[in-house]
């Protein structure tokens, strides 16, 4: 089994991170107009190097870590506005839109990768 | 109440919250040019506030939304006007009249209605995504 998740190599991390972006980034735009919320995100490049795995370790013990670690469980952070409005509020939604709209983009192409992943190894499976 | 979960909640509920601010505005504008009898009984704009909702575990998930936490009246003051030819005019003429901004009124309309298509713009294109994934592999 270990062999065929090795095969999607980073993508279905890549895929969980990128729709958790997308639940915050929906978040910032629908606080667009409360005051002083602070619009939020998370650091995709770091995440995602959290679930790179640091290549096969022996373990002695079950409490030992193996590396890898899940990309899900990144710290958010604050974004930093270029125009603060009055009411406190950080959200812009130009910001926001284009990074919403890059982030459906990045999330579309990681679902390409891992569909034609799939049906390379479903023509393989079947030897045809 | 249950919890945030998912997209659906986090816009959905936004989308309602500017709902609820789009209905004030309407009620604000409906009584924009009514008149009434004494100062207390003039019709004042009413504004809904705005208070974030996160989700339970909204420091490692990231996910809030947005609830209208109460309606209150705004701070502006009823005008006196001499109308002596209404009917609700007092014995010097003098009526009050409604406390309303009207141009106010009408840029929170813009912004209300730009915010409630900018949440269903997020929630068509997220719903699409998932139609996407769901058919992953086939």
């Amino acid at each position: 089994m270990n062999g065929i998740r090795d095969h999607f190599g980073l993508h279905d991390d890549a895929l969980a991170l990128r729709s958790k972006r997308n639940n915050i980034l929906a978040s910032n735009i629908a606080n667009a107009a409360t005051p002083h919320f602070k619009a939020r995100d998370i650091d995709f490049e770091a995440a995602l190097a959290k679930a790179m795995p640091s290549g096969p370790i022996t373990t002695t013990s079950s409490n030992h870590i193996t590396g890898g670690g899940n990309a899900l469980d990144s710290s958010l952070e604050y974004r930093a506005s270029i125009n603060p409005s009055l009411d406190g509020n950080t959200v812009e939604l130009s910001v926001e839109q284009m990074e919403f709209s890059e982030n459906v983009v990045r999330y579309q192409t990681s679902l390409t990768f891992l569909n034609r992943k799939i049906s390379g190894l479903m023509s393989a499976i079947k030897g045809e | 109440m249950a919890g945030i979960q998912n997209i659906f909640d986090i816009s959905g509920r936004a989308m309602s919250a500017q709902l609820t601010r789009l209905n004030t505005v309407a009620s604000n504008l409906a009584n924009a040019k009514s008149f009434a009898g004494s100062k207390q009984e003039a019709f004042v704009a009413i504004k809904p506030v705005f208070e974030t909702e996160y989700a339970a575990h909204a420091e490692r998930s990231g996910i809030a939304t947005v609830n209208v936490s109460d309606i209150v009246t705004s701070d502006l003051q009823p005008q006196r006007v001499h109308l002596p030819s209404h009917p609700k005019a007092d014995e010097e003429g003098y009526v009050w009249g409604s406390a309303v901004n009207v141009e106010e009124e009408m840029v929170e309309m813009l912004e209300a209605s730009r915010q409630y298509q900018n949440n269903l713009e997020v929630v068509s294109t997220l719903r699409s995504l998932m139609m996407r994934t769901v058919n992953m592999g086939r």
